[in-house]
């Protein structure tokens, strides 16, 4: 389980007495030259408007899918009501892999697997969020985080019998047709898509109460079993 | 499905295998019996998942008095005008399509020597294991002055359907300014939250009908399920409006006179217009009748939902003494199916897996102002033990209330379909 990690101002007081270094982790002059691969769809700095992607001034410590007048998903718009928030941490996370944190999102973007490439990118995006000084940065030894599962999870054979039992505790909330009234359907995924998520949550880096209990009790043996379930329901 | 032969022949190799089965018990007959008396989230789902899984390999019979269920959960929320008394209401039609023989009798008596049910329309029904979810009966006499027989004066709204109509037309003829009174119950009781939710949904109907009318409730017990979530909706959403009389000041002290419409707490007497009198309660008699009881509950083994009495006699849902879980609806449907499980692992030698049990149970306070309480739970030698859990908090922001209601929506789109298929 991710340690509870207080809101790091005494941090953020460290960086901020010590003028400039409050970009010492990433270097954003190279997080500029990296941002290329997000500008066919988002603009940042003066001026910035949405485009395919929301402009992303400001974007930390904002809550996720809320930049009025743009369309999100729904699973964007559900992971911001849920209290999904835009930190070092949850960009790290996104940007890493997309769909790990929010399953559904239309962001069209593979991710960037580098960690000091992402650490990079941010710093820079740091610059234009207001008073970049007091915005929480993550810890140093945290950093660089690699969310990344494990190969050897990934590539776990589920045992769907197993995962058919699982699966009935499941379907007290999700629905077996696959259709979706409040609760998201989960039925006919990728494997990959669906172990991801079901890490996620149990990690804590997905917020939501009832999902980070239930994924937390699960070994990576049975979310592979769920997996090889829900992807081949009939 | 097309009969050909070699659907016929596979059948019957199956069939052959099966016999073979050490851990067969059908002896003496050809199929394996189970006999499921209850049709609520408990009864329902374990004879859905039961004739589901084994493919035809088990007879099911599921014994339900009645042709329509009303749910309990989603009862309040039409008593706040959320949703139409039809939305509530489920058949049986497609258990008895998924192989289940439903039989809308009572069960009036159970042999547990013979192994057999008798219905009340005189039918006996043999089985190998017997699974009893009958839900809740009320304690006679727990609330003095009130009995089954002043139901009409004095509702409880406790087992849904015509009652739960009722007393939503009580509240809607109340006098301007009229009082309305309930009269919670001791724990243990079917859904701990139930009675508070209810009054945040009663008082939700009177603020646009009724504003000037007021809200009492005597409860007997210090403390009740998400308390500061509720009393912090109350202040929020209904100021002034609902006065809770915990037992310091008389609220374990009530009686009522149905006649009168008079509720007296610690001595004092109020009149009133409305009074939901939500009496002590125990499992349903057949449990009783059943041997399966010791005092007001059945206890049952963690792993697997057994009688501790008896074990070819499962007891499922508010019924049942577990341990930690809460009485809901919930709870009820994961205890069936890891029921579910074991029993077709002992007729049929099926796999059987490790008991996992969860319940969540949200609550609606005012329109999308949502709030829940949930957790894991896993057997023990002694019981079945809290794992882990959650709450909301108070304070949230109304984005998290809203989505947590669109959840409680989605919740019961999916079990009323993991139930009632
Ligand atoms: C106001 C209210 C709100 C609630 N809200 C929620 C909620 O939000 N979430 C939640 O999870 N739970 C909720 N509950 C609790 C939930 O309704 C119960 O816990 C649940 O119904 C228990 O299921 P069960 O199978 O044990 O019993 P029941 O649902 O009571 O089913 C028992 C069935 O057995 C039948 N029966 C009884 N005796 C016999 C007999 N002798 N022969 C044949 N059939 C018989 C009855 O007709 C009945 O249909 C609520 C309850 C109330 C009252
Ligand atoms: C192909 C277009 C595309 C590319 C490339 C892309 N994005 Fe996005 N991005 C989107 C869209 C569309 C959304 C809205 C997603 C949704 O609603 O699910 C989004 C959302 C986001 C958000 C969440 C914004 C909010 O308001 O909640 C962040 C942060 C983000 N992108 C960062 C990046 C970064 C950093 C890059 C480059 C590494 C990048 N994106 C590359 C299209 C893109
Ligand atoms: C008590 C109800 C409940 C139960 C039980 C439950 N879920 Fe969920 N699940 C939810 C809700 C609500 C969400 C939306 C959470 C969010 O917004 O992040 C969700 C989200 C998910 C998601 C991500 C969907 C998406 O589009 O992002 C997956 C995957 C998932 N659940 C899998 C499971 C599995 C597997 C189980 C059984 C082990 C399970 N759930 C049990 C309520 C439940």
């Amino acid at each position: 389980m991710r340690p509870f990690r207080p809101y790091p101002l005494v941090l953020a007081a460290i960086l901020a007495a010590s003028s400039g270094a409050a970009e010492g982790l990433g270097d954003a002059e190279k997080g500029a030259a990296l941002f290329e691969q997000c500008k066919g769809c988002h603009m940042v700095g003066d001026g910035a408007r949405d485009r395919i992607g929301p402009h992303l001034n400001g974007i930390f410590g904002r809550r996720a899918g809320t930049q009025g007048g743009f369309a999100y998903s729904a699973s964007m718009t559900r992971a911001g009501m849920d209290g999904l928030v835009w930190t070092a941490e949850t960009l790290d996370a996104y940007i890493e892999n997309p769909r790990a944190l929010v399953s559904k999102t239309r962001m069209s973007y593979r991710g960037m697997k580098d960690a000091q490439d992402r650490a990079d990118l941010l710093a820079y995006l740091r610059r234009h969020s207001d008073s970049p000084a007091d915005i929480p940065e993550a810890e140093p030894t945290a950093r660089p985080t690699d969310h990344d599962l494990d190969p050897a999870i990934l590539a776990l054979e589920g045992d769907a019998e197993y995962g058919e039992y699982l699966a009935t505790e499941c379907l007290t909330c999700h629905r077996a047709d696959g259709s979706a009234t409040g609760i998201p359907s989960i039925t006919h995924w990728p494997a990959e898509d669906f172990v991801v998520a079901m890490h996620a949550y149990k990690s804590k880096l997905r917020p939501h109460p009832v999902m980070q209990m239930m994924a937390g009790r699960l070994s990576a043996e049975e979310i592979a079993a769920l997996a090889a379930y829900f992807g081949n329901i009939d | 499905m097309t009969f050909n032969r070699r659907t016929f022949l596979g059948g019957s190799v199956a069939a052959a295998a099966a016999l073979k089965s050490p851990s067969l018990l059908a002896a003496g007959h050809e199929k394996p019996r189970v006999v499921v008396i209850g049709g609520g989230p408990g009864g329902a789902t374990a004879a859905r998942y039961i004739a589901k899984d084994s493919e035809g390999k088990i007879d099911v019979t599921l014994v339900e008095p009645s042709r329509t269920y009303f749910t309990c959960f989603f009862s309040n929320l039409y008593l706040g005008g959320f949703k139409e008394m039809d939305e509530l209401a489920h058949t049986y039609g497609a258990l008895a399509m998924g192989g289940v023989n439903v039989v809308h009798d009572w069960a009036i008596d159970v042999n547990a020597e013979a192994s057999n049910v008798t219905l009340a329309g005189g039918d006996v029904l043999p089985y190998d294991k017997l699974i009893i979810s009958p839900g809740i009966d009320f304690i006679d006499d727990s609330v003095p002055g009130w009995s089954i027989a002043a139901q009409n004066a004095m509702p409880h709204a406790y087992k849904a359907g015509s009652q739960t109509e009722l007393l939503k037309a009580q509240i809607m003829a109340m006098r301007e300014g009229g009082t309305f009174a309930m009269v919670a119950p001791p724990n243990p009781f079917r859904c701990p939250p139930g009675p508070y939710e209810r009054v945040s949904m009663v008082a939700h109907t009177l603020q646009k009908t009724n504003p000037t009318a007021k809200i009492i409730i005597a409860d007997p017990k210090e403390k009740f399920s998400k308390m500061a979530l509720f009393q912090e909706g109350w202040a929020d959403h209904y100021a002034g409006m609902i006065d809770w009389i915990g037992p310091e000041f008389g609220g374990g002290n009530v009686s009522v006179d149905p006649r009168a419409m008079t509720v007296t707490i610690d001595g004092e007497i109020t009149q009133v217009d409305v009074c939901n009198v939500i009496p002590a309660q125990k499992a349903g008699r057949i449990a009783e009748i059943a041997g399966v009881t010791d005092g007001n509950w059945a206890p049952v083994n963690p792993t697997d939902m057994s009688s501790r009495a008896n074990p070819d006699i499962y007891v499922l849902g508010d019924s049942a003494q577990q341990g930690d879980m809460p009485k809901s609806g919930f709870s009820a449907n994961s205890q069936a199916k890891v029921c579910a499980n074991a029993v077709r692992g002992a007729l049929t030698g099926s796999r059987v897996f490790p008991a996992k049990y969860s319940n969540t149970c949200w609550s609606l306070i005012d329109t999308n102002d949502g709030v829940k309480v949930g957790a894991t739970y896993e057997p023990t030698e002694e019981k079945i033990a809290k794992v882990d859990g959650f709450i909301s908090q108070t304070g949230e922001d109304d984005a998290t209330r809203r989505a947590t209601y669109e959840e409680s929506v989605g919740w019961y789109s999916g079990i009323t379909a993991d139930i009632f298929g």
